[in-house]
Parts: structure tokens; C-alpha cells; sequence
């Protein structure tokens, strides 16, 4: 198998002349999880709504595990495992039956039913609630139900949509470590929409930014903040220097760009912050205007964001949310 | 493992168990909305006692003949909300779990309809089993009975199945809320449910004639009377099953829609 998603210039519209989709293309690996990054509005759901049968495009080609979503997507429905943003588990039936009869549609026979839930109640931690309706459970225990729902038929392509919205900081770091371990699981792919910057850096290997309905860039985020010029250097003063000072002593130093000093506190960019700091505080010294602080930043993905999106992340939420697509 | 093709019989299966184990978490839910047939029969059943002496009426007394008309109404107007269910499973994302699943769109249609015709039976009976306890006589016997409520159960999957429809594509409850109300009385009370035809001034038999829920009560009616009339029983059974097909086949249609309107 080459690619587990390989999608090409899919285009969605949807009534009232709102293009949700333009053209977007991405790849995914085995094993691989690739991060869909973009705000609320650029077209993360309805790739995922697209690759997983769900609805059709206007236009573009798509195949999962090998299987046009298009012309047969009965095999894409055999292969894929989903986990949206809505839950969908049943409130009124326990976590336990939920996931047999989950397993029952996909066609496991009743032993193996009840052993596979078992088996993922244990590996989430559900067990002491397992016989309990899922209306008493807490926002995380329901997402790691429905991340477990998700992974009943051992899928080869698992789709994360928006795992860790609102949920506390504590269920999402414990459902971070969830999905961190299910990719080293065998050769599962991991498609993941979040907005969450920290959450793509967590747990992508590769990111795809989404900005309104096309992928303006792919890479590592690593690979990503590299491009970036290099790390943010931040310095402050007690009180604020003179600035032809602080420009002439910085001015002999190599390798420092895009200074601006404002007040008592100044930012440059270097390629390498940690090396360039100590050369940096000496020369400060040395021109009579020492530093009271000095802190290196390693560019973040929001830098990236605003690199290639033209503007940052938390500016590009639409003020008054509307439905996810 | 990798994941079998599901049929459309072990679909249906595990859709129906999934909907009959939430009906049995809860039985309480089928005796309530009993509550409103039982006072239409003995309300009207004591209200309009002194129709059955009517020149023309037919029946012995009015309770025997408004027991076909409360089963009836009582499953037009239980399986119109149908579609409150539906909503609740597009707005928690249940339907859209199960489209991404390789469960047949026609199983999860099939689940909903045998649901409700199990529910639509048991209240039927419960109907009967009172309205016999209250004095009421059945002439057409078990025979008769039995086709009292297939033609419920029909009847009922057709307002089901358009209360479905409405959730799938309009997906707005207050818009079903509003539909049930305006259509129930009109549906019920321009058919034969609580009024033989013969009796009614003429314009009203002719919206009569052409209401499914009439068509439910003749099939009925034919079937339960001392001396049955068959080939009445016959052809407005044969209507009704039309209608229920079409309108389950409307049903299946409206997902495929619902899936691309999303």
C-alpha cells in the first residue's frame, strides 16, 4: 500500500456560494499522522466528511487504503475508523454495549465482539465504567470511548476530527498520550484536524496547513519552525537604554536581524538563539547598558501560521462560530 | 481483522436490537403515551354514546365502533414524532457513526420501521384489551382483530416513515412539532374514525375517501364487522401498503439526500 489517504484538489461547495473546499490535495503515509492545522471554517471537517464517505466533492479525486471514496466506498467504510467531533455514542447504553455492538456492524461475531471491547475498555481505562450508561461519564471518559468505538475493527485509517475540544487540560493531556501510543500501533495512519497549535506539535509527524479550503504548506513542525528565520531572541531592561546605544553595540554582532527595540524591551531574530545570547549580553555589557533579562523563543507554529496564512491562527477564528464544516 | 461485509439482515438485526434494548431500558415511555388513546376511548366512547342510535349508524354501540378509531389514531399520532428520535441521532452524530460504518443505509431505515410497527402492535393490543374490558364486542373475532392491527402497524410506518423524511431533510424539530399539530385532528377527524362516511355531509366524505387514515380504518372496519366485507378490507389494505412502501422507500431516498446536504 502506498499511501493511506491520498487526496487530490478535492472542491466543496456548499449553498449560498461558501467554498469550502478549493482545491486541496494531501498524502498520508502508513503509519504516518498528519496534522490538519487551520482555523474553525477552513476545511478540515469536510476533508474528513469527504475521505470518509460521508459526502461527496464537487470535484477531485480521493482514495483511502487504496479505495476510491468515491466508487467503492463500502471498502473505504471496511478499513476506516472515525472519531468526530460529535460523539455518537449511545447515552442511554453503557460503554460495554456500545462498543459490542459496534463491533457487530462491523461484522466481528459475538465472542470476538465482547472480547475486542474488553480488550479497548481495559486499554482506555474504562473498565470500572464499562457497565454504566455513557450519560455519567465525564467529557474525557466519552472521548476516549469514542476514540476506542473508533478503533473496534483494528482500522488501518483512523480519523481524528478535532479530538480535544472542550475538554479540560488534564483529559486532554491524558488522551494526548492515547493517541501518541496509537501510532506506534501497526502501521495505523493518523489523519488529525485540530486548531490547536500545541496539540498538532504534540502529536503530528507531519502538518498540512489549511487555510481557507487549500493547504498553503506541508512539513515537519520541526521542519516547519526551521524555515522560519530562525529563533526569537527577547532582552528587557529595568529601564529603558538608549537606543543608539543598544543599536551600535548590537550592530558589530553577526548573525542578528529584525531588531526592534520598544521601550525597555527589545526582539531580534537569530539563526541560532541558545550560542548567540552570551556574545549578545557581553556586548550589552561592554556599551555601558547591561540586560535585566534575556529569554531565547524557538519559533512556534503560530509563527509558522502567520508565515504562510498571512495572519495568526487565534486572529483567523471567526468571531461569531459558525457550524464546523 | 479486518472487518466483514455486513448484510442488510444482520444490519437490520443489530439496528433493531440496538433500538429494542433502548425501548427495554425504558418501557415506561410505551405505557405513557397511552395515556391519551385511553381518554379518547372512554371520553368519547361516554361523550358520543348517543350517536350509535343514529338512523343508518351501523355498530351496536359507539364504544365498539370508535375502538378501531382510537387504535388508529393512536398509532398516527405516536408515529408522527418519530422524527424527534432521528433529530436527536443526526444532532448527536449517532446517524453519522453508523453511515461511516459498512452498515447498509436500507438497515438502519429497516430498524426504525420494525421498532415502530412492535411498538405500534403492543399499544394496539393494550387498546383492544381495554376497550374489551369497557364492554366493547369485537364481532369479527381474532380474524378480524389481527387485521385491526396490521392496518395500525401500516399506518403507522407511513407517518413514521414522512416524520423521518421531514427530520432528514428539514432537520428542525419545530417544524415537526408544528406539522403534528396542524395535521393530527384534520387526519383524524376528516376519516372515519370517530364518524361512519355515511353519515357525514358530503364534502367531508369525499376528503374521507382519499385519506390514508380511512383507508387504515375501512381495511379495519371491513375485517372486524359480524359479517366482514372482504373485498373493502382488500382493496383499502392494498392502498395502504402501497403508501407504506412508497413512504419507506421515501425514507431510504431521504438519507442518500440528508448525506448530501450535510
Amino acid at each position: 500500500m502506498a499511501h493511506a489517504i491520498e487526496a487530490e484538489g478535492l472542491v466543496k461547495n456548499y449553498p449560498g456560494d461558501v467554498r469550502a473546499l478549493d482545491g486541496l490535495s494531501i498524502t498520508v503515509g502508513p503509519g504516518e499522522i498528519l496534522g490538519l492545522l487551520g482555523p474553525n471554517g477552513a476545511g478540515k471537517s469536510t476533508t474528513v466528511k469527504i475521505l470518509t464517505t460521508l459526502i461527496r466533492p464537487d470535484a477531485g479525486t480521493a482514495a483511502v487504503a487504496g479505495h476510491d471514496v468515491l466508487r467503492r466506498p463500502g471498502r473505504v467504510r471496511r478499513v476506516i475508523g472515525v472519531v468526530s467531533q460529535k460523539s455518537g455514542a449511545d447515552p442511554d447504553a453503557s460503554g460495554r454495549d456500545n462498543l459490542v455492538l459496534q463491533g457487530r456492524l462491523y461484522g466481528l461475531p459475538g465472542a470476538r465482539a465482547r472480547r475486542r471491547a474488553a480488550e479497548l475498555l481495559a486499554r482506555f481505562g474504562l473498565e470500572d465504567a464499562a457497565g454504566r450508561p455513557v450519560k455519567t461519564y465525564s467529557g474525557g471518559m466519552r472521548r476516549r470511548l469514542d476514540v476506542a468505538l473508533g478503533l473496534v475493527h483494528r482500522p488501518r485509517v483512523l480519523f481524528l476530527d478535532e479530538p480535544t475540544t472542550g475538554l479540560d487540560p488534564e483529559a486532554r493531556a491524558s488522551l494526548w498520550a492515547e493517541i501518541a501510543r496509537l501510532a506506534g500501533d501497526d502501521d495505523l495512519a493518523i489523519l488529525l484536524t485540530t486548531h490547536y497549535l500545541d496539540e498538532a506539535d504534540r502529536l503530528a509527524g507531519r502538518l498540512a496547513i489549511v487555510d481557507q479550503g487549500r493547504v498553503v504548506v506541508t512539513g515537519t513542525p520541526d521542519g516547519l519552525k526551521g524555515e522560519l528565520h530562525g529563533d526569537a531572541v527577547h532582552v528587557e531592561w529595568r529601564d529603558a537604554p538608549p537606543g543608539p546605544l543598544v543599536r551600535e553595540a548590537l550592530g558589530r554582532l553577526p548573525g542578528i536581524g529584525e531588531i526592534t527595540l520598544d521601550g525597555r524591551r527589545l526582539s531580534a531574530r537569530t539563526a541560532d538563539g541558545a550560542s548567540a545570547v552570551p556574545a549578545l549580553l557581553a556586548a550589552l555589557d561592554q556599551a555601558g547598558v547591561p540586560a535585566a533579562a534575556a529569554t531565547v523563543a524557538r519559533p512556534s507554529l503560530d509563527d509558522v501560521y502567520l508565515r504562510y496564512a498571512g495572519r495568526r491562527l487565534a486572529d483567523a477564528e471567526p468571531v461569531t462560530a459558525g457550524g464546523a464544516r | 481483522m479486518s472487518a466483514l461485509p455486513t448484510g442488510l439482515p444482520a444490519g437490520t438485526w443489530w439496528m433493531t436490537h440496538r433500538r429494542l434494548s433502548a425501548l427495554a431500558r425504558n418501557p415506561a415511555v410505551l405505557v405513557m403515551t397511552l395515556a391519551q388513546p385511553m381518554i379518547w376511548l372512554f371520553l368519547f366512547g361516554e361523550l358520543f354514546q348517543g350517536v350509535a342510535e343514529l338512523p343508518g349508524f351501523g355498530a351496536r354501540s359507539y364504544l365498539d365502533y370508535i375502538v378501531p378509531g382510537v387504535v388508529i389514531m393512536n398509532a398516527v399520532s405516536l408515529n408522527s414524532f418519530a422524527g424527534m428520535a432521528t433529530m436527536d441521532e443526526i444532532e448527536r452524530g449517532t446517524l453519522n457513526r453508523f453511515l461511516v460504518t459498512p452498515v447498509r443505509r436500507g438497515a438502519l431505515v429497516n430498524a426504525g420501521v420494525i421498532e415502530q410497527a412492535l411498538s405500534t402492535a403492543f399499544q394496539s393490543l393494550v387498546i383492544i384489551l381495554l376497550g374489551w374490558a369497557a364492554g366493547a364486542d369485537y364481532p369479527g373475532g381474532p380474524t378480524g382483530l389481527a387485521v385491526l392491527v396490521a392496518a395500525a402497524v401500516l399506518i403507522g410506518v407511513v407517518l413514521a416513515a414522512l416524520s423521518n423524511t421531514l427530520a432528514l431533510l428539514v432537520r428542525d424539530r419545530n417544524t415537526i412539532i408544528g406539522l403534528n399539530v396542524m395535521l393530527l385532528l384534520p387526519l383524524t377527524f376528516l376519516s372515519s374514525a370517530f364518524m361512519p362516511k355515511d353519515l357525514m355531509p358530503s364534502w367531508i366524505r369525499h376528503v374521507a375517501t382519499a385519506n390514508p387514515v380511512s383507508w387504515a380504518l375501512d381495511t379495519s372496519r371491513g375485517a372486524l364487522s359480524a359479517t366482514p366485507d372482504w373485498p373493502s378490507a382488500a382493496m383499502h389494505g392494498t392502498w395502504l401498503l402501497a403508501l407504506t412502501v412508497a413512504t419507506v422507500a421515501l425514507a431510504i431516498y431521504s438519507i442518500r439526500t440528508y448525506q448530501k446536504s450535510q
